[in-house]
């Protein structure tokens, strides 16, 4: 431990220079101080939230003229953090290299809610355009007394204000309150400004945090460590049960971990963990840990899984009718429908969650990489016996979660272990925990109908999906306590949408009915990115393409007569264009050869934003390999803050949605779920990648809205259209595993 | 303290006090508390473990401590230092040529797995100058991304590739001269 103790001995910002912020023989708190300016050390000593109706909650200026922008929303990898700086840095005059953010802290930064449905700029921006503004007010009444001119004649560069056509006079932000607070409400009402003045927003302002990320001085929640800390690694059956059941332990042999000295078991009702000083002793304790599980088998295997989805009970509800539908239907002239089977998905998260807690008698530190720290914060405070105002959440980023993984269990775990061990400890899930016990995507059933007249106009359209709902009750809670299983209902995106299932066309009679199926769900349920659209689109725009197929059209063509919104129609075009797309109709040059090419367009989105996209793929007829050549995608997203960031979103999203159509499917057998590591869970690999070509259609006058899942939808449904133009055949359910296509081939 | 171990990493001795079976990863981690390497699957499936020894890439999270000693490790962290002994530069440069070409392309969604992307990229580069995109595709395919920054990876790698030509011909000319 020489090593540790030396670097302890150095002054604090020194050791920080070196090492980044490791945190070796002082608090969370030191470090989140060191890392910052005077007064976040000050806001650090209150719980929070910070009023926000005060501009000092989410703004400071300092004395070198440089600003830190307290943001609620945290960075998951996908940029948002730098596009609200630029949206901060606009309004205030100041260029990127001035502005700054702290890590979310429920002592320091504001609730702005949570990090989820790609809020960070369609919720976050107004609230931070609008503090900005307002800050920006308050300094130039500051600067109208300095320099002896109204408020109107001034004008900012960089935080330098000075008299327009006036004197040589000037002063800085930073000598007008450096460091002290504003003191001023925040009242919403300070003019922002018109975005055709914007300087940085709008632009590829390169990301902040990249550069750290690409040395390896960036701090992940992996890196933080705290002195006497215990590292931990919790004790799980391998894969997950049925959510209803749990885990019950019906044996734990102690003695099984005896020759490994450094290690021991903390346990809670059934949640087992064992901790240990070195890391290896308790990633091999856990492993030799002898404990005997209640094995129930509850599940109906992932084999049976839609046949007994379809046998379920359901709650039943018509979410959107208009027209007459049935009776539309009835006189069509040409009627398609198309099943979608959609498995349940992992997050898979590439790094496996963790957690880092001290709590203590009256007090506990919890750094994690929640979606939600104040949510998480009333959660833990529940679970430990503790004030919410003794509960400290910090945020540290973690590898990109893309939704609900196993975060908040992961925070529960480590703070149940270290109240039991009387110590701070860390925690890290195993790869088999973080894929055996993650909070799935639900698995879905979608049944989409949709008919044309002769002269290609669609005159009809139904769309039934079922699904389960997200679980509510993190396993830890859940083992340690007792606390029964039970479901998380209340958002749009759990139910079938009326943007994806149609609502991309001018269609007179439509029908849109929701099967929630009853009961708790079979594995642990929650969002996954752009949560159940990839399997709406998969059914609705295969069923669109199909009536494009009957009435005989090109698809993209036929999609263009049918719809009128700007919007749809500008990202239909752009991805088109994108692809140069030539029209004729699918499958209509189907090769005879071994390996054929298909291409195919669609339409999606999550619940903001337009996505539209185009793939191109091979088929091999002979192994059921299916190879995605290149897609194209294209984001209306409104006012793009920053286009370089959602090009890279695009890319990203275009190449996990090649993975989720063709390999990704969570398998389970009665007892438990089987898909445990990276060979079970295959993902898409680099010689399988597709080229990929995004597309942000901006859109100026229109406000901002999430772009970081809106194109996976219209991703997905391209793959699978283009599948049909290269063989002719639908496919009903995905993954396109070799296997699955081979069958359709031959019974087709 | 058990056992006492002497391992070279990122060109300094450093004594190390974990069981010779110990993971290398977690010594790196948590004894010598560097931030490239880190852990992902602990099957050497995913790559975000990955270290250079003695200039070969290899899967830290399985490779025991006691494996490494008399060999040499470079991490990340060590990566711009070790491209300079290898081109033979008098000064280790900020960044490794990969390094500044993942910035350059801005090619980073989360980052977490980029200490394997990049130190692969490297060693790739070590052996082949001037790879194909079928090379670096073949070279690249055991390292997983979640987020999906192949396509620009690729591209970095690609750049970082001209980037080093022109600076081997810098290098070239001092020389000769």
């Amino acid at each position: 431990m020489s090593n540790v103790t030396a670097a302890a001995q150095l002054p604090r910002r020194d050791f920080l220079k070196a090492g980044g912020a490791l945190v070796v023989g002082f608090s969370l708190g030191d470090v989140l101080a060191a890392q910052g300016p005077a007064t976040v050390a000050a806001r650090g000593m209150v719980a929070g939230p910070p009023d926000p109706k005060q501009i000092d909650t989410w703004l400071a200026v300092h004395a070198d003229n440089t600003a830190t922008v307290y943001i609620g929303y945290a960075e998951f990898g996908q940029g948002a953090t730098t596009a609200l700086l630029q949206v901060a840095a606009e309004e205030l005059d100041l260029d990127m290299s001035q502005v700054s953010s702290v890590g979310l802290d429920t002592n320091v930064t504001p609730n702005q809610g949570g990090t989820y449905s790609s809020a960070s700029i369609h919720r976050g921006s107004p609230q931070i355009r609008t503090a900005a503004a307002e800050a920006r007010l308050a300094l130039l009444q500051l600067a109208s007394k300095e320099l002896d001119a109204p408020v109107e004649r001034l004008v900012v560069s960089k935080g330098v204000v000075t008299v327009a056509g006036g004197t040589e006079k000037s002063v800085t932000y930073g000598a007008l309150v450096g460091d002290k607070p504003f003191n001023v409400s925040f009242t919403g009402k300070a003019p922002v400004k018109d975005p055709s003045q914007y300087k940085v927003a709008g632009t590829k302002a390169p990301r902040k945090d990249i550069p750290a990320k690409a040395s390896g001085t960036h701090t992940y929640l992996q890196h933080v460590r705290l002195p006497g800390m215990l590292h931990g690694r919790v004790v799980r059956p391998r894969g997950q049960g049925a959510y209803g059941d749990g885990a019950k332990v019906l044996s734990l042999d102690e003695s099984s971990i005896r020759d490994i000295p450094g290690a021991r078991v903390v346990r809670r009702g059934d949640f087992v963990g064992v901790v240990a000083e070195r890391e290896w002793d308790a990633v091999r304790a856990a492993q030799q840990l002898k404990v005997t599980w209640d094995a129930k088998p509850t599940l109906p295997g992932s084999d049976r899984l839609y046949e007994v989805m379809r046998a379920e009970k359901t709650n039943d509800k018509v979410l959107l009718e208009r027209g007459d539908t049935a009776g539309a239907f009835n006189g069509a002239a040409h009627v398609a429908s198309q099943t979608c089977l959609g498995p349940y998905q992992s997050h898979a998260c590439f790094a496996p969650n963790g957690a880092l807690a001290d709590v203590k008698a009256d007090s506990a530190l919890i750094a994690c990489s929640t979606q939600d720290c104040y949510t998480l914060r009333g959660t833990l405070a529940r679970m430990l016996g503790l004030p919410a105002e003794k509960v400290r959440v910090q945020y540290y980023e973690s590898s990109g979660t893309y939704g609900h993984s196993s975060h908040d269990d992961a925070a529960q775990a480590a703070a149940l272990m270290s109240q039991l061990a009387g110590k701070p400890v860390r925690l890290q899930f195993m790869r088999w925990d973080e894929h055996g016990w993650d909070n799935y995507g639900p698995a879905h059933i979608g049944e989409a109908r949709a008919a044309a007249d002769a002269s290609g106009k669609i005159v009809a359209y139904q769309y039934d999906g079922w699904q389960h709902n997200w679980c509510a009750v993190e396993t830890s809670a859940q083992l340690a306590l007792g606390i029964p299983a039970s479901l998380w209902r209340g958002s749009m995106a759990q139910q079938v949408s009326p943007l994806t299932c149609g609502g991309q066309y001018e269609i007179a009679n439509l029908r849109l009915v929701n099967h929630e199926i009853s009961g708790l769900g079979y594995l642990k349920g929650a969002w996954l990115r752009s949560p159940l659209d990839l399997s709406f689109a998969f059914a609705s725009e295969q069923a669109i393409d199909q009536l494009a197929y009957l009435v005989g059209m090109d698809p993209y063509e036929f999609r263009q007569r049918n719809m009128t919104d700007a919007r749809w129609r500008g990202v239909l075009d752009a991805a088109a264009q994108a692809a140069q797309w030539k029209p004729r109709r699918a499958a209509s040059s189907v090769s005879k050869s071994k390996v054929a090419q298909g291409r195919g367009i669609g339409l999606g989105t999550h619940l903001a934003s337009y996505g539209g996209a185009v793939a191109e793929i091979e088929v091999n007829k002979e192994t059921g390999q299916v190879a995605v050549k290149h897609l194209y995608g294209a984001i209306d997203a409104g006012f793009v803050v920053n286009p370089g960031i959602v090009e890279n979103q695009i890319s990203g999203q275009l190449v996990q949605t090649a993975s989720r159509m063709l390999l990704e499917e969570v398998t389970f057998s009665n007892t438990n779920v089987t898909s445990l590591d990276w060979k079970s869970y295959p993902i898409l690999r680099f010689e399988q990648s597709p080229k990929v070509t995004p597309v942000v259609v901006q859109r100026l006058d229109q406000r901002s809205t999430g772009a970081g899942e809106e194109v996976m939808a219209a991703a997905a449904v391209a793959i699978a259209n283009a599948f049909f133009d290269a063989t002719g055949v639908r496919m009903k359910q995905f993954p396109f595993t070799p296997a699955r296509v081979r069958a359709a081939l031959a019974s087709a | 303290m058990a056992s006492e171990l002497r391992i070279r990493v990122n060109e300094e001795m450093r004594t190390v006090t974990s069981a010779p079976d110990t993971p290398l990863l977690y010594v790196l981690s948590d004894e010598l508390q560097l931030h490239g390497p880190r852990f992902g699957c602990g099957l050497a499936q995913c790559g975000a473990c990955s270290v250079l020894v003695n200039g070969v890439e290899v899967r830290s999270c399985v490779t025991p401590v006691s494996a490494v000693a008399g060999k040499s490790v470079t991490t990340l962290e060590g990566l711009p230092a070790w491209y300079a002994m290898q081109k033979k530069l008098a000064h280790a440069p900020a960044l490794h040529p990969v390094q500044q070409a993942i910035i350059d392309e801005q090619a980073i969604h989360c980052g977490f797995c980029f200490n394997g992307m990049i130190i692969k990229a490297a060693e790739l580069l070590s052996k082949n100058a001037r790879p194909t995109e079928a090379q670096i595709r073949s070279a690249m395919n055991g390292h997983l991304c979640r987020c999906g920054s192949y396509p620009r990876v690729l591209s970095a790698i690609q750049r970082a590739s001209e980037m080093m030509a022109g600076r081997a011909e810098k290098h070239t000319t001092e020389v000769a001269r």
